[in-house]
């Protein structure tokens, strides 16, 4: 009986491990493409046969080119600046709004609470026309403020935020006022410190999404110059239409990257952060 | 259980200062500090949701120096749209394919793993590495795998014997291309939902099950775990089916609504009638039309979540 139960559990484990890690292979197999691709001359990837690993390496020539025949690294340099712009300012809205709803009594908390829970279930593609044309009237279209201004709150900070200022003591506030502290005072030197844990959650998933935020960049931005990662990847993909593919690749590894590292930085908390929410 | 129950009352005031009056310093210092978030939310989300509605109703083009009331017309217009319910029920096929197909999987996912015998972080990590990767870029290295002479899928297919086609280009398949990258970023979401809901599940319900005679994975799957994961089950549809429902980018740059309007999807018939015909209004009427499918999935959800706790 024993040997049995034991041989059966060995069974399911084996049959665990091959159905796990030949779906891991398929989730993985774009990546792998991508970045044999990005390592392969252009007669190797129209080549009949296919191999892995290039038969006669081609990667500087095509990384050199995806940074020389666009600029990818301006497109890297917008990428930082835009996302850390964004997280700043829904940091600097968010944060006091997250404390007031959580911890203060005012008339209307219950109604800009309700605002925030009905801001989550609008889709920011439902806002496009309105912002462009405001932004046309203020001629602000293709500049760095046009790509940031309708990422500067986020309804889902100040709902993740606020959950979380719940769960702090009143005492530690009640200590702080005792202590003299006004409430702006408590946000930044008291809240904001103990919030650490959701902020960087919170900071991880707003620069993956404004990282690779498409929708809205097409829409405002016609230049190089202001143009975030993925608009860049589309520049390269209509200039290089399906004949430079290994071009094309290293500019998507290259675009990729920040991401990746990232999320294998902080794995744990970024996942947490959307399980919190599951939002977006 | 625990001792005390917290307040359901999420506003309810901490039991000290509920007689009390509240201090004018602190209802005061509410609304500066929700001032600067309320106002952003105002003018970049609330707002021009309205506004869009408002615009919907108008008759005018970008950079027409007037604007006219035009009640309905916009609303007339698409539905004698062939093109509008072309996109509809392109959308509605994308969003009925990818979301029962990741959602299955994305549940397998998470059994699995969850049924413990080691590597749970790695797989875990793997199958969601697709969530946090660009679209954009991850739609070439599709499009390069679809690719009828060099695509490794073709060379895959036909080396088993299985015909192959243009996949992007057949209006047969193009849709379902596109949704099977859809599935691919969406089961790692998926698979972590799953997830928290499976470790939400109480041990004891599995101890009380095997008393009452349910041996076997199975038994406990249909009598434990399947009723205890409906919530989230619900969730995770919703959050899905709301996601799967915004398809564009894959569009924008794969397929551009072709071939033959077979992928043309309502954001990309919003985007082009808005942006590239700049016929304003009428695009701010497929957006309502949009908007309302997505609060419909969500009052949907809301209405089932409400019968679930009620019998649970």
């Amino acid at each position: 009986m024993a040997g049995a139960a034991g041989g059966s559990r060995l069974l399911f484990a084996t049959l665990r491990h091959l159905l796990l890690a030949a779906g891991a292979v398929i989730m993985l197999a774009p990546f792998i493409l991508m970045l044999s691709l990005s390592l392969k001359s252009p007669a190797e990837i129209f080549a009949a046969d296919w191999h892995l690993l290039p038969q006669t390496w081609h990667a500087s020539e095509n990384y050199l080119a995806a940074f020389s025949k666009q600029p990818l690294a301006r497109y890297l340099l917008n990428g930082f600046l835009v996302t850390f712009a964004i997280f700043a300012c829904q940091m600097l809205a968010a944060v006091p709004c997250a404390y007031a709803l959580a911890k203060l009594r005012w008339r209307g908390r219950e109604t800009v609470f309700a605002l925030v829970l009905l801001g989550l279930l609008i889709p920011h593609q439902v806002t496009a026309i309105p912002l462009y044309i405001g932004m046309w009237k203020l001629g602000i279209l293709n500049t760095y403020a046009a790509v940031i201004l309708p990422s500067t709150i986020s309804v889902f900070g100040i709902f993740l935020l606020r959950q979380f200022f719940k769960t702090v003591p009143d005492d530690l506030i009640h200590a702080a006022r005792l202590d003299g502290l006004g409430e702006f005072a408590i946000v930044w030197r008291i809240m904001l410190p103990t919030a650490m844990p959701a902020l960087l959650a919170f900071g991880l998933l707003s620069f993956v999404w404004n990282w690779n935020e498409f929708f809205w960049p097409l829409i405002v931005v016609q230049s190089e110059r202001y143009a975030t990662p993925p608009l860049g990847v589309l520049f390269f993909n209509n200039a290089e239409a399906g004949t430079n593919y290994g071009l094309l690749m290293a500019a998507a590894v290259v675009v990729n990257a920040p991401l990746i590292v990232a999320f294998l930085l902080a794995q744990r908390r970024f996942i947490e952060g959307v399980t919190m929410t599951g939002l977006k | 259980m625990p001792e005390t129950s917290p307040p359901l009352d999420p506003f309810a005031a901490p039991a000290r200062g509920r007689r009390a009056k509240v201090p004018l310093a602190e209802r005061l210092a509410g609304w500066l500090l929700a001032g600067p978030a309320l106002t952003l939310m105002w003018l970049m989300l609330l707002g021009p949701a309205l506004a869009v509605l408002a615009l919907s109703f108008t008759d005018w083009t970008f950079g027409s120096p007037q604007i006219g009331w035009a009640g309905a017309t916009n609303y007339r217009e698409l539905m004698a749209d062939r093109v509008f319910w072309i996109s509809l029920q392109n959308t509605l096929t994308y969003v009925a394919f990818v979301v029962p197909v990741s959602v299955a999987i994305g549940l397998g996912v998470a059994l699995l793993i969850e049924a413990g015998g080691g590597l749970q972080g790695l797989y875990r990590a793997i199958y969601f590495l697709p969530v946090t990767s660009t679209l954009l870029a991850m739609a070439l290295v599709f499009a390069f795998a679809f690719h009828p002479s060099i695509g490794i899928i073709t060379r895959v297919l036909s080396a088993v014997g299985i015909p192959t086609t243009d996949w992007l280009k057949n209006p047969h398949t193009a849709l379902f291309a596109l949704a099977s990258i859809g599935i691919w970023q969406a089961i790692g979401l998926n698979m972590v939902l799953f997830l928290a809901g499976l470790k939400a599940i109480p041990r004891d319900l599995y101890e009380a099950a095997a008393v009452d005679g349910a041996d076997g994975a199975f038994e406990r799957f249909r009598r434990v775990t399947w009723p205890m994961l409906g919530p989230a089950t619900l969730f995770v549809v919703t959050i899905t089916a709301v996601r799967s429902f915004q398809v564009f980018d894959t569009v924008a740059v794969l397929t551009e609504g072709g071939p033959n309007k077979a992928t043309n999807v309502l954001l990309y018939q919003m985007y082009q009638e808005g942006f590239s015909f700049l016929r304003s209004a009428y695009a701010a009427a497929i957006t309502v039309v949009f908007l309302g499918f997505v609060l419909l999935l969500t009052l949907l959800q809301v209405k089932l979540q409400e019968r679930w706790t009620h019998y649970a």
